[in-house]
Order: C-alpha cells, then structure tokens, then sequence
C-alpha cells in the first residue's frame, strides 16, 4: 500500500501489516453487545494484525468507547467472542457450549493490553513515578530498580523528566495525560488503546499529547486502536480506518480512501459534519 | 453554692483513691484502645464485603451488620457473660474456653463487633466515592483485587472515612463504660463510682469523670485528624503537616511552598 509523506511525520510510515496467515492481534467473532435491552453492537467481526493502527470514527452512541472497553474487559461480553493472540478473552466456546474463560486465562491476556482514557485517571495518592512503577512492580514483578530506570526513560519521553516526584493533581490535564501515556507504556503492551485521549484537554495541549503518541507510533510495534475526533491524527497514524454507525462497521480502509473518498453515504455525511468544524 | 464547701475534702479523698483511679483509667484506655483497633478490623471486613458486586458476599455482610447495629452493646454483652458459657458448660472440653472466661476480652470483643458494624457502614460508604474510573485504571493495569483494594482504593476512601470513624471510636471510649456490668473490669467508671461514696456525684462523675473522660476524647479526636491531615495531603489535597504545624504560617505559604515542603514529607513518609 502506498503512503503519502506527510510533513507533520518525523519518520516514514511502514508499510501496514499485511494480513496474512500469522493470526491477528484482535480478533472479534460475532460480537454482541447489550446494555438492558439496548443493543449497542449486533454481529461485529474483524480483526487488527501485529503492529496496525487502527482508528474508529463514527457519530456519537456508534459504540466506539463499548469496543475498547471490551478489549479492556471493562464490559461484559454479552454475546460472540474476542480472540487476543488467538485466545479466547471472556468467552470461549467448548462441546457447543458458550462458556467464561477463567480468571486467571483472562488476566495472562489482560496484561498484554494497555488503555489511556479520557480522563486520565491517575492515582492521586501516589507521586508520577510511583504511578509508573506500581503495576510493572507489583503485576509483571520487575525488579524495582530496573521499572524505575523504565520509568524516567517514559517521563524522557513525554517530556517531563523533572515531574517524577510531583503530584498527579499539581500538574495540568495533558501533563496528567502524557504521564498516563507513560503509565500504560510501562507495561510494554502489545496492543495500546486509546478513547478520546484529547476531548479533555485544552486545544493549545492537543497538539502535544497526539504528537507523543505520534513518536510511539512511529518508534514501537504497538498495536493501537484509537477512538478519536482528530481526523488528522487519525490520518497520519493509522493503517486502517472503520467507520460504525448503528453498531456495524459501515465502512473501512485507508485512511486516505476513507478521508478523501468515502463510498457511504454515512460516511460522508459524517465526514462532512466532522471536518465542516475544522 | 454549698456544693463545693466539701471539695477540698473531696480533693483529697481523690488523692488516696488515686491508684485506683489510674488503675480504672488504664482499664479504660486499653479497652479503647484495644476495642478500637477490633472494631476497625470487624468494620474494614465487613465493609469491604458489604461492598462487594457479588450478592454471595454482600448478602452475609449485610445481615452481620445490621445484627449487631441491631442489638444493644448491653445485651450483647450480658449474653456474652450469661449465655456463652452455658455452652462450654454443657459441652466440657470446647476449645475456646480461656476466652469466654475472660471477662476483658470479652468486653473488648463485644466493644469491637458492635462499634466495627456501625464502623462497616462508614468504610462501605467511603469506598463508593472513588471514582469509577480508579477502579478501571486499576483494571486496564492488571491489579489484583487485594492489590487494587490495598494500594489504590482504600487509600482514597481512607481520607474520607476517618472523620466517622473518630466519631465512633470517641463513642466507643464512652460506651466502655458499659463493660463495667462485667464481674472484675474495673474501668474508669467503676472506680469513679467507688469515689462517689467518700464525696458525692457532682465531684467525682460530673467533674473528674467529665475532665477526665474529655480529656481522653481530645487525645483521640487529635491523634485522628493528625491521620486525616496526613491521608489528605497524600492525596494532595491541603497542606502538609509540617506546613499545619509551622509556627509562622506564613513561612510556608500553602501553595508556593507545597512542591518542595511536599517531596520533603513524601521522601520522609515512604520509607
Ligand atoms: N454503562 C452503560 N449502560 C447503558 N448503556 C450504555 C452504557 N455505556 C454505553 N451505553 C450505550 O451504548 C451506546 C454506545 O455508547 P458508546 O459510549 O460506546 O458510544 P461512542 O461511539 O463511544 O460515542 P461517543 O462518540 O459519544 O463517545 C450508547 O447508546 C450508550 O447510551
Ligand atoms: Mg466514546
């Protein structure tokens, strides 16, 4: 697939995965979600390969959040199943029969997926750094010294090497995100996901907060699926583009085909509606 | 006033009852003390439980709590004292027994469920007002329960819950007095019941009893928000207790010197 170069990006963008016989990263099988009686999303099926980046667009209530959040396990699964490396995340299928994996299958799988939220949700009764270290330290069982050093080299990275020692509730809001950037990357995750991460944030920090997930992008292998309202992030960083409304995927591809040329209806309307504000 | 013509008799009746006084006091202290730490356990417990999303869980601890909320710290005791050992009495050779012989313990034991279930409903309370999202950060992060509960959740609520439990625990140092229906406690209130023979009820309850049980109250409700000041800086919010305790406040202003008076406190309190 061809990429266009594009200023904004240090570094070249590699080819996107290709699809082929190695199994994918994420897969979902005939996913359904209900709250109630609402249904959210109906026979959802795709599959995100090793490395991809892929980001979901669609109008409010489309069911972006509800998809990161079940990767997360932050949902219960209501119908269908989510593979991750191959295996069974909630649900798995045995004699016919639709069943929970257990506790422990999930949590091997769970600590192979990191999340970034809106809201940043760090933990206010721990400085930066022990918010960095506590889960490496206490989930992996690295030694301390060594997520320590992992640690300042992430805050080195998002640009707040001098904020180790201080309080989560002195700094701003994409100060609190760049460090819950840091926070989820100390895990070393294979897949890294990604709600909203600038709706809560001041427009002159924006450009901050995506141009460091920018340099992830372009400098790690993480597999990324992103929910965001940044059309131009989305088009710099992702592989592939997927379009919901109505708890479907309308729509998917490049982002330059999605962007510039989109077959659907929806999706143009969408578009338009998205992209006339900016 | 012909009340006070007698008190500096009464002032000395006092001196040559004094061992025994301090002796009642002690009594007194180590059961609220000791009261105060099972009755913490019982409501941490129970109020974890109480607060759990599984009903298996939640179920039990709810019925714990309102038994024991239910019935009065006198009748649980006297059936402690009276009824329990019927059935070691019945059935010789129960393990269990050097307890219900024990009149303190089982006055510490009584204090400690019947406060730590009102206790329960306070750690309960405060443990919902963390945020869904701590909860879900701990999630995306892999914690354990145990981990989550520890080190990310029960400090927050932490804060939050030690006004009611000063509360509870100044209570609970009243209600100690109750203990002295047990056949050989001798508490702070048994003793000044002792006093009021050679003087009379106005000196020894209204006026030692009051300052002395006050003053045990005041030790408690400092010793409290000393814990409170500290929980709330950790998370920071309000200075530090050095910035509290400063002599000249304006030495350390809240906001300005909070960075460096901050690291300085965290780097003393982490290890
Ligand atoms: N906890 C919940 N309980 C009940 N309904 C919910 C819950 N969470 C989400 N929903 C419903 O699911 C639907 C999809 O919500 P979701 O948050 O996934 O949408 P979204 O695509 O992320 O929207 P937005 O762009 O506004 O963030 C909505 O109709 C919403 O009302
Ligand atoms: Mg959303």
């Amino acid at each position: 697939m061809p990429t266009p170069t594009d200023p904004t990006v240090p570094a070249p963008r590699e080819a996107a995965p290709s699809s082929s016989a190695e199994t994918p990263v994420i897969e979902f099988t005939d996913v359904e979600k209900r709250f109630g009686d609402n249904v959210v999303l109906k026979d959802l099926n795709f599959t995100v390969s090793r490395g991809e980046r892929v980001t979901l667009i669609g109008p409010s209530g489309s069911g972006k959040t509800t998809i990161l959040r079940l990767v997360m396990t932050l949902e219960e699964l209501t119908g269908g199943y989510i593979f991750i490396d191959g295996e069974p995340l909630t649900h798995e299928e045995r004699n016919g029969k639709r069943v929970p994996v257990s506790k422990k299958r999930q949590k091997a799988l769970r600590t192979r997926i990191g999340m970034v939220f809106q809201q940043f949700n760090l933990f206010p009764n721990m400085t930066v750094l022990e918010n960095i270290i506590e889960a490496p330290i206490h989930v992996l069982g690295r030694p301390k010294k060594d997520a320590i050093e992992h640690a300042h080299s992430l805050l080195e990275q998002v640009g707040l090497p001098d904020k180790a020692d201080a309080h989560p509730t002195s700094l701003s809001g994409g100060q609190q995100q760049r460090v819950a950037i840091a926070r989820a990357l100390a895990m070393d995750p294979e897949i890294l996901l990604l709600d909203e991460v600038t709706s809560a944030l001041d427009p002159e920090v924006v450009g901050d907060v995506l141009n460091i997930l920018r340099e992830v992008a372009d400098t790690t292998n993480v597999t990324m699926l992103i929910v965001t309202h940044e059309m131009g992030f989305a088009r710099d960083v992702s592989h592939k583009v997927m379009m919901f409304d109505g708890g479907r995927v309308v729509e998917e591809g490049h982002p330059d085909k999605i962007f510039t040329n989109p077959e659907h209806e929806r999706t143009q309307k969408f578009l338009g509606a998205v992209l006339g504000h900016n | 006033m012909d009340w006070f013509e007698d008190w500096p008799q009464y002032f000395e009746a006092l001196n040559n009852f004094s061992e025994r006084l301090i002796d009642g006091l002690l009594t007194t202290i180590q059961l609220t003390l000791l009261g105060g730490a099972l009755a913490f356990v019982v409501a941490v417990v129970l109020g974890l439980m109480a607060g759990s999303p599984s009903l298996w869980v939640r179920g039990p601890a709810r019925v714990i709590i309102e038994f024991f909320r239910g019935i009065s710290l006198l009748v649980l005791l006297f059936w402690m004292v009276y009824v329990l050992p019927l059935f070691w009495m019945a059935n010789p050779g129960l393990p269990g027994e050097d307890f219900v012989r024990n009149n303190f313990l089982i006055g510490i034991t009584a204090l400690g469920i019947n406060y730590g279930a009102y206790g329960a409903e306070a750690v309960r309370a405060s443990l919902t007002t963390v945020s869904k999202g701590q909860w879900e950060a701990t999630t995306a992060l892999s914690m354990s329960w145990p981990h989550k509960m520890r080190r990310i959740i029960f400090p927050q609520a932490w804060a939050l819950m030690i006004p009611s439990l000063t509360n509870l625990w100044v209570h609970l140092l009243k209600g100690s007095a109750i203990v002295y229906i047990l056949p050989g406690i001798n508490d702070l209130t048994f003793e000044l019941d002792n006093l009021r023979r050679p003087t009379d009820i106005w000196f020894s309850h209204a006026f030692v009893g009051l300052v002395s049980y006050f003053i045990l109250a005041l030790i408690l409700t400092l010793f409290m928000q000393i814990l409170e000041a500290r929980a709330k800086h950790k998370l920071g919010r309000g200075p530090s207790l050095r910035e509290i305790l400063s002599p000249d406040p304006k030495a350390a202003p809240p906001d300005a010197a909070v960075p460096v008076q901050q690291d300085a406190a965290q780097a003393k309190e982490g290890k």
